[in-house]
């Protein structure tokens, strides 16, 4: 598994320059030429960056989270969502190193094949940072207005944590 | 974010007066900007390594390949885009993140956005093209969780993988919920 993962990047890009040489296309020069305008892009979303890490940072250190989580846990539990897994559904649109760092507590304090472990484990592999791309897509264009993008952003990711236990529970009959 | 930020910030502060972290909370206002200046220079040299990557792509025609492939996905997912150099750039995209290339697939994303960023104008107000390819990014399209299975393994788990199908289920299910809310809501948020 970790040998495949490891492969497939090296060897992507390998294709990408063969396929480039052979097509008789100058590789160093285009590649040179491209990626002088990625100054640009990650220069327009530093300022919304720069925003959105220092509310996280602040909501971390506060203990808001906690506070998040224990408020929203009734909720969680009417859903079927383990209390146990409820702190990665406050962290995962907001914070992926928090969610992962999260996702690797659950699974030291519960083996990874138990009902929690393995809730976790599907949400965890069907959600991503939903904050976070949202401010890196649309910091680079420096688009203000996002419209209805959020809500559903975050209805997707509603969706992925209130069926991730019910699917569970199907496939493994727990 | 006009309404969530100040809400996180204020929510914070008040969660600090009453845990008693406020010490821990001026740390935090002095690391933030520390952490999300590293986090840029990383982003940096990705992106611009990626954005090289694809201009050898586009002038040697993979590009064109790979959204060929793509090309019924996309003309569900975007019916409106004719853009060519879009469709490509959305077309690599999609395909990095299938195939779970998460350092890949943000630079191509960029770059895609940039290209309907011009189609659109450079307008401050993102049009639906762009609602929906940032809601598909904000989903997770990875066929193998590959992340989650390195994890699992680590923790001693006896089928690190098993979790792959029910979490493809469960993400292609989500996905569709963000796809339909994009229809639906698009016409509430003019």
């Amino acid at each position: 598994m970790t040998q495949i993962s490891n492969f497939i990047i090296p060897a992507i890009i390998v294709i990408m320059i063969l396929h480039g040489i052979f097509k008789g296309v100058n590789v160093f020069n285009e590649f040179t030429d491209g990626a002088k305008e990625g100054f640009k892009i990650v220069l327009n979303i530093l300022p919304s960056l720069i925003a959105l890490i220092f509310s996280i940072e602040l909501i971390k250190a506060s203990g808001g989270l906690d506070t998040l989580c224990s408020l929203l846990s009734p909720v969680s539990s009417f859903l079927g969502i383990p209390k146990e897994v409820t702190p990665l559904t406050i962290l995962s649109p907001i914070s992926g190193s928090g969610s992962l760092g999260m996702f690797e507590s659950i699974l030291k304090d519960h083996s990874p094949d138990s009902f929690i472990g393995r809730c976790a484990s599907v949400m965890m592999g069907s959600t991503e940072t939903t904050f976070y791309t949202m401010t890196v897509y649309y910091g680079s264009v420096g688009i203000k207005k996002s419209r209805h993008t959020l809500p559903s952003a975050l209805c997707a990711d509603f969706t992925s944590f209130i069926l991730s236990p019910k699917i569970v529970k199907l496939f493994f009959h727990q | 974010m006009n309404y969530i930020w100040p809400l996180i910030i204020v929510f914070s502060f008040i969660c600090a007066v009453f845990n008693g972290n406020m010490g821990s909370l001026s740390t935090a206002v002095i690391d933030s900007g520390a952490v999300a200046v590293s986090l840029a220079i990383k982003l940096l040299g990705i992106v611009c390594l990626w954005n090289g990557l694809i201009k050898i792509a586009e002038k040697s025609g993979l590009t064109k390949a790979i959204a060929k492939v793509l090309s019924p996905i996309l003309k569900l997912l975007f019916p409106k885009l004719k853009d060519d150099e879009a469709r490509q750039l959305i077309s690599m995209n999609i395909t990095a993140n299938i195939l779970g290339l998460d350092n890949a697939a943000t630079p191509l994303g960029l770059k895609a956005m940039s290209r309907l960023s011009k189609l659109n104008n450079y307008s401050t107000t993102a049009d639906d093209n762009m609602v929906r390819f940032v809601v598909i990014n904000t989903a997770s399209l990875h066929l193998i969780s590959t992340t989650v299975a390195m994890l699992r393994n680590e923790y001693g788990s006896k089928s690190p993988t098993e979790i792959i199908v029910p979490a493809l289920i469960t993400s292609a299910i989500s996905l569709s919920c963000g796809i339909l809310m994009t229809t639906i809501l698009k016409k509430v948020f003019k």
